[in-house]
């Protein structure tokens, strides 16, 4: 009797059970928006066309959903390592410096793939920096790293200041951010991409080549997880430390490398406001993004193939909410963010609340397709 | 024919698409004692909670003393008198005996008034089933069967005419279940039902009037316990035949291959676990080690595979010795031929959310042969584990599969397949069929031996005595840290079950 309730198949647990959670978060979302008096279905029409509606639309959301694919691939490399990274957001900011590092010197004579290159190398190393303290102190001394990565957030969100305040600034400068980059450090834009598809995108929409970076690291970080020995130990060690102490997987090691290859993902997250935007290195360019990872990772259930549909759908929620805010004054951007909360609520922390009937609805209408009765009862 | 005390007609019950009761029927004879065996997962348990309304039944139903009754909550069940004593005790452990018999059955608000009438009420207990337990006696500081009875005393106090008890003897001693025995047999003459459920055989034979087998979530068979056999019931639970005591021969002794000194070893609260144990293993031979559970068995074992730190003492392993500062590798002891199935497969051994193929490379995952440089080579760890599952017959045969979907007998049989398979020079196994089913056991016990026959050395450690004395060479009680005697495998379960109390030890130091 271990198994109260039987297996579903995949494709039911990775998709419908997601869409019940999705629906029943904007159902009571349109309760909220019904509550400040508008009309919710044309809060949604507006919502999803702002999002998918038009070419600069997709483009923007596509560009929100770089940053939240990074940070969610982030967390979720933690989560499967039993550790919950919250510092994605400072890991991000930090990362900053190292971009700022690889841009800085070199925008005026290296091309801009080599400075990419560097930039990814040098926002993923500050990234891992950052998530090495915590780690190291999660793994020596036991210190809660739920704990440390706050306060590190906070932590680099002082250093920033300080760093774009008294270090970076160019002097004479009244903004509190690095000069403006050269031609090198601008990342090539995709908005050309949109012409195939007969859609007009100007020039000026951030969506760039990072988001095929985002995508790739989505590739990576499937093989590091399911195709490595380093990602069979940290699964192990997520699962049951026990079990990784008996196979001789030193829990230490495993806790740093986890943490670092996080902080490095979150790191590259910088790249796309700051060299495919802002062209700059602004005060908190991270914008929440190192927080929505989390709730990203939770609703793709720690799956590249789950995060990069959650990641767009979180680009859709600020893209379109941008547009919603515009179109209905009564509805301001908290009210995006109670969205996404519900979104957080319903995917995240009730994600088994329908379970139970859909597997029970599954078991009566085909006891077959559910097929756990098998593994039962030929106990030899 | 008696009247019935229980009658349950036509009783249905899934979770999902698991069907754990289907279409049973069931009839118990008041002032009997009534046996229900099965293997695990048979549904024995699930049939259990319906009648005492942990669970509703999807259809059926229950008459009690011949009314149809309806029982929605452990509250009707009561009412109905029908009383349960769980696996694991529901008791508050800081509160007294007393405390514990009125919770939940407090008659006001006040509690003075409950206490003087439940002392009262349990001091009539006392003298009628001759159970005895000092009422202000806290819970934590009793013997787990004093603690099984203050769960039957809660029981009768609430009034139950049928008690059903739930694998009561799984963490009693044998002079415990003895005294158990005594007093269920005292409850029945006078006039009590008791419903016992038990995949021991012996306990079946050695207690009950009649007994039904459960099988895969059916009632196959009831019989009169009188007329019936072990052979015929085991065979019934499994549904062929099966071997209950495994065939060995001499053992062929070789050189010494572990040798442990004057070991001691805490726990993670500082209380001494095992303190000063020193014995051999030598090639060829099966040494088991008896004992109640928490005896310090389970950190002996850890001690020895490198995964608990040691306080003093010494390990040797082919006369070279082990680290037992906590820092070894048991990778490390494994490339030196020390394999170790853990006590808890669900979370040592196994990583269940893994699938099964996962699970078999488990603890040697960075062996060459299954990585291409740092990648998994995920065809050859898959052939590995079919190779594995063939050899081993676990079932179902489909290395994709979520381990924990598999039956406890098959986990066991993973884990087993995974440490023989590397052809270890010393294996020591922990708990070898805990939460195992019947079939299952003899191919274990079979594994075993044939390691043995090879010129392995193993160590088993079992709570199951039956298990220890099949098995071993030679025998080792352990009680409270210490090893209390040794004895051949002809020893009687009396004298185990004495050391195993540690009567011995006392007597010794008086």
């Amino acid at each position: 009797m271990s198994t109260p309730y039987a297996k579903l198949p995949r494709w039911a647990d990775y998709g419908l059970i997601p869409l019940i959670n999705l629906l029943v978060a904007f159902a009571v979302a349109g309760l909220v928006v019904l509550l400040v008096g508008e009309n919710p279905f044309r809060a949604a029409v507006i919502l999803v066309d702002g999002a998918f509606g038009s070419g600069p639309g997709i483009a923007y959301t596509l560009f929100y959903a770089t940053s939240f694919i990074f940070t969610g691939l982030a967390v979720a490399v933690a989560f499967h390592g039993g550790l919950f990274n919250i510092g994605g957001e400072g890991q991000a900011y930090f990362a900053g410096l190292g971009v700022a590092l690889a841009c800085l010197p070199f925008d005026g004579f290296l091309p801009w793939y080599l400075i990419f290159l560097l930039a990814i190398l040098c926002s993923a190393v500050f990234g891992a920096l950052w998530a090495l303290i915590p780690a190291y102190l999660q793994a020596k001394r036991g210190s809660h790293i739920v704990i440390t990565t706050i306060m590190f957030n906070f932590i680099a969100s002082s250093l920033m200041v300080y760093m774009l305040v008294d270090v970076l600034k160019p002097t004479g400068s009244m903004a509190p951010q690095t000069r403006q980059f050269l031609e090198g450090a601008q990342l090539p834009r995709l908005g050309f991409l949109f012409d195939y598809i007969g859609m007009k995108v100007r020039p000026s929409v951030p969506l760039n080549i990072s988001f095929l970076l985002a995508l790739f690291m989505a590739f990576l970080v499937w093989v590091l997880i399911w195709r490595t020995k380093l990602g069979y130990e940290i699964r192990t060690m997520g699962f049951s430390p026990k079990a990784a102490r008996y196979a001789g997987i030193s829990e230490t090691r495993i806790i740093i490398v986890t943490m670092l290859i996080s902080g490095a993902l979150a790191g590259m997250m910088a790249m796309n406001p700051i060299m495919g935007d802002q062209h700059n290195v602004p005060l908190d360019f991270v914008a929440g993004a190192g927080f929505v990872g989390i709730a990203v990772a939770l609703m793709g259930r720690s799956h590249p193939a789950g995060i990069v549909p959650a990641a767009i759908l979180f680009g859709m929620l600020y893209q379109g909410g941008a547009e919603l805010s515009f179109e209905m004054p009564s509805i301001s951007r908290d009210m995006i963010v109670i969205i996404q909360g519900l979104v957080i609520l319903f995917a995240g922390a009730l994600e088994h609340m329908f379970r139970p009937a859909v597997q029970a609805m599954f078991a009566s209408v085909s006891p077959k397709s559910v097929g756990v009765v098998a593994a039962k009862g030929e106990g030899a | 024919m008696a009247e019935a005390a229980i009658e349950l007609v036509g009783i249905s019950k899934s979770f999902g698409a698991v069907r754990a009761n289907r279409d049973i029927n069931l009839e118990v004879q008041k002032g009997t004692i009534h046996g229900i065996i099965g293997e695990n997962g048979a549904g024995k348990s699930t049939l259990m909670s319906i009648l005492y309304g942990f669970y509703q039944a999807d259809q059926g139903e229950i008459r009690v003393n011949g009314k149809p009754t309806v029982i929605r909550s452990p509250n009707d069940a009561i009412a109905n008198g029908i009383g349960m004593v769980h696996q694991h005790f529901m008791l508050v452990d800081n509160f007294t005996v007393l405390e514990n018999v009125i919770l939940g059955a407090e008659s006001n608000a006040l509690l003075n008034s409950s206490i003087s009438k439940a002392r009262a009420e349990l001091k009539r207990l006392e003298q009628e089933y001759s159970l005895f337990v000092e009422p202000d006696a806290v819970i934590e500081e009793l013997p787990v069967g004093l603690q099984q009875r203050v769960e039957i005393l809660k029981a009768l106090y609430r009034g139950a005419e049928i008690l059903i008890l739930d694998e009561p003897t799984g963490v009693l001693t044998p002079p415990e279940a003895d005294h158990l025995f005594r007093i269920l047999k005292q409850l029945k003459e006078q006039g009590k039902t008791i419903v016992l459920i038990t995949h021991k055989l012996r306990e079946i034979m050695a207690i009950t009037d009649n007994v039904s087998v459960m099988r895969q979530g059916t009632m196959v068979a009831t019989r009169e316990t009188a007329k019936t056999t072990v052979e015929e019931l085991a065979e019934l639970m499994v549904g062929r035949r099966v071997l209950l005591r495994v065939e060995k021969g001499e053992p062929a002794l070789g050189a010494v291959k572990l040798s442990v000194r004057n070991l001691t070893v805490k726990d993670s609260r500082g209380v001494t676990m095992v303190e000063d144990v020193s014995f051999d293993i030598r090639a060829g031979e099966i040494v088991g080690i008896a004992g109640v559970a928490g005896n310090g068995q389970s950190e002996l074992l850890e001690a020895i595979s490198g995964v608990r730190k040691a306080v003093s003492g010494t390990v040797t392993l082919d006369g070279k010795p082990i680290d037992l500062t906590g820092a070894a590798d048991p990778g490390e002891l494994r490339d030196r031929g020390l394999a170790h199935v853990p006590e808890d497969r669900h979370h040592v051994g196994l990583v269940l959310a893994f699938e099964e193929n996962e699970n078999s490379i488990l603890g040697y995952h960075d062996k060459p042969h299954y990585l291409n440089g740092p990648f998994l080579n995920i065809e050859a760890i898959r052939r590995d584990a079919k190779e594995k599952i063939e050899k081993y017959d676990i079932r179902p045969s489909d290395c994709r599969l979520k381990t924990a979907n598999f039956s406890g007998g098959n986990q066991q049989k993973i884990v087993l397949a995974r440490e023989i398979e590397r052809d270890p020079g010393v294996l020591i196994v922990g708990q070898p069929t805990r939460g195992v089913d019947v079939g299952a056991i003899e191919f274990i016990h079979r594994r075993l031996i044939d390691m043995r026959d090879q010129g392995k050395a193993v160590l088993v450690v079992s709570v199951e005595l039956d298990e220890i004395r099949s098995l071993s060479d030679r025998i080792l009680v352990m009680f409270a840290g210490r090893v209390v005697g040794e004895r051949g495998p002809d020893a009687t379960e009396g004298e185990l079950g004495l050391l195993m109390a540690g009567v011995e030890q006392q007597e010794a130091a008086e």
